[in-house]
């Protein structure tokens, strides 16, 4: 099939389609049943833990992995054998493991991957990865040379080269230590501002809950999909956390009838959980019965379940579903 | 085919031989090794020897050296990127399988060929030099000579094919090593049986094997590309 034959995706269409990808090795199953769209200039998050798929779900669409079922467009080309050299024209892929020739210096490296892309000005490409990187100044260094972090820092720079429409990070950060993660995290932020399409792997969720426009959790299956706000509401009721200086002598009398509070729990002593269905609407009732019945308010809180308790929440329920 | 992507690889791999000097040494030393043998044995023939040695083609015992050269170098070809995990990232990119296969291959002949050629010139030059001037015009001649050009790249070729397929079925370099030298080494047999005068030297036998080579060489290439699977290297598991 000639390349020539894919002209630039419509505008509007996804960047990334799947619809029930899956991929078995003999009789394990590495993930199955995966559907989404991604749009151009996303950033998408793709958490799961260890085993989860991940990692191969990248592979499979990145052409290096045949799936066994489902299909997907990649930059808006099917994914078929036939079309693994133009879809990897069209994407770049920085694996887990940096992969650098390390007897090689920065820029030799960038060579080899800018001819492998056929990248024209590959000279100017080069130059412009490596600042956007901020690794202009150690471009003549040996990658043996250089720290963990400076080497992940080499390998995004190499999947920069080929200017893709998406670009597959596959657990960025693992391994580095905070600033070194930091840097990356700021890359990956200047990447989205420039509009480039992110599909990012990872298990740090306050990684994923910073970066990404929305995320997918995947545990084989893919167990849910949206903006981390929006996973945080379908998964958890929202509550107000009451503190008082003593305990309240009636608290059912203060908390029942007061508007948008569906009900209450003691929580400690002198501590109240509220479920609420309007935070806006409840705090200030709230407040005021609290005031009216004379009780000293220390505090009134809007509880906040972090993607961390999303992630926790549905991997724990996988975890009770395959121990029935 | 991409020329840009082939010269990539070949030239990736040329600065890895040349920042790593132990590679192109220890692909040196086995032929230095077999260079002793003969010269011992030639350095050692009387003049009155020569007469005997007509029907016999003792300089292409060497040939044996284009076919082991090779073998360390290609088993590494793909399984040592493999366990460097520099195999992903170049997979990932749009390069072809035989693109990637030539750049290997010809970065693995080039060195070859030319550290056969250069031992092969110190030989001729010991030769020349120390051996009964009677035995040196006797083993020098015109027919060897050619053949010993013509035969090295082929023989290093098929060596190289032979080594990668290994390589790209394995999972450990030490057991490609292993293995491509052992599979390197009947290629050599023949050559020192026809040195040897065991099996008869003929123009016709020369043609021969030469066209049986290039033909087993732009086949090695084509199998290699037609099997080489992303999936297995990648996941350890065949697609």
């Amino acid at each position: 099939m000639s390349s020539d034959r894919w002209s630039a995706p419509e505008r509007g269409s996804p960047a990334l389609s799947v619809h029930r990808l899956g991929k078995r090795f003999s009789d394990r199953v590495a993930f199955q049943d995966v559907s989404f769209e991604i749009g151009y200039g996303e950033v998408f998050g793709f958490l799961g833990p260890n085993g989860a798929g991940k990692t191969t779900t990248v592979r499979t669409l990145g052409t290096l992995i045949a799936p066994t079922s489902g299909s997907a467009t990649v930059a808006g080309i099917p994914l078929t054998p036939e079309n693994g050299v133009e879809i990897r024209r069209r994407i770049s892929i920085m694996p887990e493991s940096p992969g650098l020739f390390l007897r090689l210096s920065v820029t030799e490296n960038l060579e080899c991957f800018a001819d492998l892309y056929e990248a024209p000005d590959a000279t100017d490409r080069i130059g412009g990865a490596l600042r956007a990187v901020n690794l202009a100044d150690r471009a003549h260094d040996t990658c043996g040379t250089l720290s963990k972090g400076l080497r992940q820092r080499v390998a995004l720079a190499r999947a920069l080269l080929s200017d893709p429409e998406v670009l597959f990070l596959d657990e960025p950060t693992t391994g580095l230590d905070p600033v070194a993660a930091r840097d990356v995290h700021e890359l990956i932020d200047e990447l989205r501002q420039r509009g480039v399409t992110i599909f990012l792997t990872t298990h740090r969720l306050e990684e994923a809950e910073r970066l990404c426009d929305r995320v997918a959790i995947l545990n084989t299956t893919l167990r849910t999909i949206g903006r981390p706000d929006e996973l945080r509401e379908q998964l958890f009721a929202k509550t107000l956390t009451v503190r008082t200086l003593a305990p309240l002598p009636e608290p059912g009398g203060v908390f029942a009838g007061l508007p948008a509070v569906d009900g209450w729990r003691q929580d400690g002593p002198a501590t109240y959980v509220l479920a609420v269905s309007e935070s806006a609407v409840a705090a200030p009732a709230v407040t005021r019965a609290l005031v009216a019945a004379g009780a000293d308010v220390l505090s009134i809180s809007e509880s906040y379940h972090s993607l961390e308790d999303v992630y926790l929440e549905l991997i724990d329920q996988d975890n009770e579903a395959s121990r029935r | 085919m991409s020329k840009r992507r082939v010269r990539a690889i070949f030239r990736k791999e040329l600065r890895e031989y040349r920042r790593n000097g132990f590679i192109v040494l220890t692909m040196a030393v086995i032929p230095l090794i077999f260079l002793i043998q003969p010269l011992v044995v030639v350095f050692a023939l009387p003049a009155s020897a020569a007469a005997g040695l007509s029907n016999e083609h003792l300089l292409l015992y060497m040939l044996g050296i284009p076919a082991i050269v090779p073998a360390s170098v290609a088993a590494y070809a793909v399984v040592g990127e493999r366990q460097q995990s520099t195999l992903e990232p170049v997979l990932t990119t749009p390069i072809r399988r035989e693109e990637f296969l030539l750049g290997k291959a010809l970065a693995a002949l080039v060195p070859s060929v030319a550290i056969a050629y250069a031992v092969y010139a110190l030989f001729l030059a010991c030769v020349e030099l120390f051996a009964a001037p009677a035995v040196a015009s006797t083993l020098i001649r015109g027919p060897d000579l050619l053949a010993q050009l013509l035969f090295t790249p082929l023989l290093a070729g098929w060596s190289i094919w032979v080594g990668i397929a290994i390589s790209a079925r394995s999972s450990d370099f030490r057991v490609a090593q292993q293995l491509g030298t052992l599979v390197s080494l009947p290629s050599a047999v023949v050559a020192a049986l026809i040195a040897f005068n065991v099996i008869h030297a003929t123009l016709g036998l020369a043609l021969g094997l030469a066209a049986a080579l290039l033909l087993l060489d732009g086949l090695g290439w084509r199998i290699m590309s037609a099997t080489f699977d992303r999936e297995r290297l990648i996941t350890g598991t065949r697609s």
